[in-house]
């Protein structure tokens, strides 16, 4: 079985996750499984190869910078968990 | 309900029918199979029926009428359709109601469609079974105890089903082709950029793209006519004309070169005998028709699972981040702290394919491994690409498998990731590549339905479309035989 280099409390932190201890557990072995197919690609040399970051590259895509009807305020805040007159409302962010 | 969508558009024109009576029949329809096939997240019939009337009321006064018009259509529950209650499958978007439409949705209503219910899906795309579904799985008209497919599960049970004749689902690795490879329909995913994403609720956005599942050939070519197209909207959507897929069609294959994959057929002959006869009947059907057939190589097609599964969590780890319960869905307050709030909130809104997957991505980013997964996963992505493009320089279409299996079993392989993973093997490689692929019903092993997927140079749908259409108007693979759920129908076990 292929070394699992996930510190996976780290990276959860990371992805703003909280798991269970048995969440963390149980995805470290699955991850362990998937870590063999990945150990693989570390045998090619690529070192020369250009990255495809999307296979149909389009560049410099550009559009008149003209005002157009967008979202009403109303509108965007319809979904808001929580909110005070025109704002979402969160916990405190800043002391 | 076995009519197709241009038979029934037809049928509404000429004033046979009207389009409430065949929405009214589809929605009837639907929910007589949902406790067998729990296809739909929800139904829409107040939207339903206000388009069907309004198509009714065009028929009367005589305008012209959209090529889609009156036709019940699925749409796959990650496209928003303003007002609407739309989950991507996933608890953290349980009451979500769409404050736009998408691109998509918008086209399918311009075009005279109509949506009839959203239908279920692996959460927000990622899966190949629609078993991780946050509303619980679908079945397989053809196999109840069966699983649809995924991720676009619903969209195919519900087609398969011959619900509604047409469904919108997504592919970013396989999700259209190996649910439709599994229900006994034709599924195409189109080349990347050729349908607007506006509006689809995103997974991987270098790969996600919409397409049509469909009953035959004739209404994917009609549907991608409808939604494709550049969209002011997606920067990705490329501004190319449209072709009239449709009139593309053709009924022989005389001068078409169909490359065959060494590789794959290595692959399949090693994982069932049974699949790897299936295909080959297939390529002589092909070569009957006039085709030509080539051997072609695509030797890293090997690598597209591993580079798939960096790639597309490292993207979904990005695209996912919006969900912290600030500005919509979902939202479980902490002890006061905003950290504490998101962290809850991802907690308890995503299910665990999710979560694997978003930490996967957030690890293949993360300082210190990025050079080492994602940008070696883009390195060997441009591999693949290239090997395409060299076997496309000695075909003109690949034919090969669309998946290793026919359906299997729910729960078979809910414990064990990458052996869902592996589902994906033959899909993933052009979702990579970004070329257009679809796959069209090929007969049956062990029973149950297989689909055979044809691949084409970038914006050739137009190709690929004609040679599925002649291949499946000499054969008929998907009237050979009756569903699960039809025959149950027919016996009087079910409504309707």
């Amino acid at each position: 079985m292929a070394d699992v280099p996930i510190d996976i409390d780290h990276v959860s932190q990371l992805a703003r996750i909280t798991l269970t201890k048995e969440e963390a557990a149980r995805f470290s072995s699955q991850f362990a499984r998937l870590f063999e197919f990945i150990a693989e690609l570390q045998a090619l040399d690529v070192s020369h190869i250009p990255a495809t970051a999307q296979a149909i590259p389009l560049v410099n895509v550009l559009r008149d910078d003209a005002v157009t009807p967008c979202l009403s305020r109303d509108a965007a805040l319809e979904n808001a968990p929580d909110k005070e007159g025109p704002y979402f409302k969160t916990p405190r962010i800043l002391e | 309900m076995a009519k197709t969508g241009h038979e029934i558009r037809n049928a509404i024109a000429r004033k046979q029918m009207s389009a409430v009576e065949v929405v009214e029949a589809a929605l009837a329809h639907a929910q007589a199979l949902e406790p067998q096939l729990h296809a739909y997240i929800r139904l829409i019939p107040e939207r339903a029926l206000a388009k069907a009337r309004a198509i009714d009321e065009q028929v009367k006064s005589g305008e012209a009428l959209g090529p889609l018009a009156g036709v019940p259509v699925a749409v796959k529950d990650i496209f928003c359709v303003a007002g609407e209650i739309t989950t991507a499958g996933s608890k953290i978007l349980e009451n979500f109601r769409a404050p736009y439409s998408a691109t998509v949705v918008d086209k399918l209503d311009n075009a005279g469609a109509v949506i009839i219910g959203k239908t279920n899906m692996d959460e927000f795309a990622m899966g190949s079974s629609c078993e991780n579904s946050a509303f619980g799985p679908t079945r397989n008209p053809w196999d109840l105890e069966g699983v649809p497919g995924g991720s676009s599960g619903g969209s195919a049970s519900t087609v398969g089903a011959s619900t509604v004749p047409i469904g919108l689902g997504t592919d970013t690795g396989g999700s259209i082709r190996e649910p439709a490879s599994f229900c006994n329909i034709v599924g195409v995913k189109p080349t990347y950029g050729r349908v607007s994403r506006y509006g689809m609720i995103a997974f991987a956005s270098s790969l996600d793209q919409a397409g049509p599942m469909t009953g035959d050939v004739f209404d994917a070519a009609q549907t991608l006519s409808v939604i494709a197209g550049h969209d002011p909207m997606d920067s990705t959507s490329v501004d190319m004309p449209v072709p009239d897929y449709a009139a593309a069609l053709r009924t022989d294959l005389r001068g078409v070169r169909v490359g065959i994959v060494s590789e794959f057929e290595t692959e399949i002959a090693k994982n069932d005998p049974g699949m790897a006869a299936l295909y080959k009947a297939a390529y002589a059907d092909l070569e009957r028709l006039g085709a030509r057939l080539v051997d072609v190589r695509l030797p890293h097609a090997r690598y597209g699972l591993a580079t798939y599964y960096l790639i597309a969590p490292a993207e979904c780890s990005s695209n996912l981040a919006r969900y912290d319960g600030a500005r919509y869905g979902r939202r479980v307050d902490g002890d006061g702290d905003v950290f504490t709030m998101f962290e809850q909130t991802r907690a308890e809104g995503f299910g665990d394919e999710v979560k694997r997957r978003i930490i996967l991505g957030t690890y293949a980013l993360s300082a210190g491994y990025y050079d080492a997964y994602y940008v070696r996963a883009q390195k060997i992505r441009t591999l693949i690409k290239q090997d395409f493009d060299a076997a496309f320089e000695s075909c003109d279409v690949i034919a090969c498998p669309s998946v290793s299996t026919p359906a299997f079993e729910l729960g078979a392989k809910t414990q064990d990731p990458v052996a869902m993973y592996l589902m994906d093997y033959f899909t993933i490689p052009m979702s990579l590549a970004g070329v257009p692929a679809l796959s069209v019903p090929a007969g049956y092993v062990n029973d149950l339905p297989v689909g055979l997927q044809i691949v084409a140079r970038p914006f050739e749908e137009a190709t690929m479309l004609g040679i599925a259409h002649a291949y499946e108007q000499s054969t008929h693979h998907a009237q050979a035989r009756t569903s699960q759920v039809a025959m149950l129908s027919s016996a009087g076990r079910t409504g309707s």
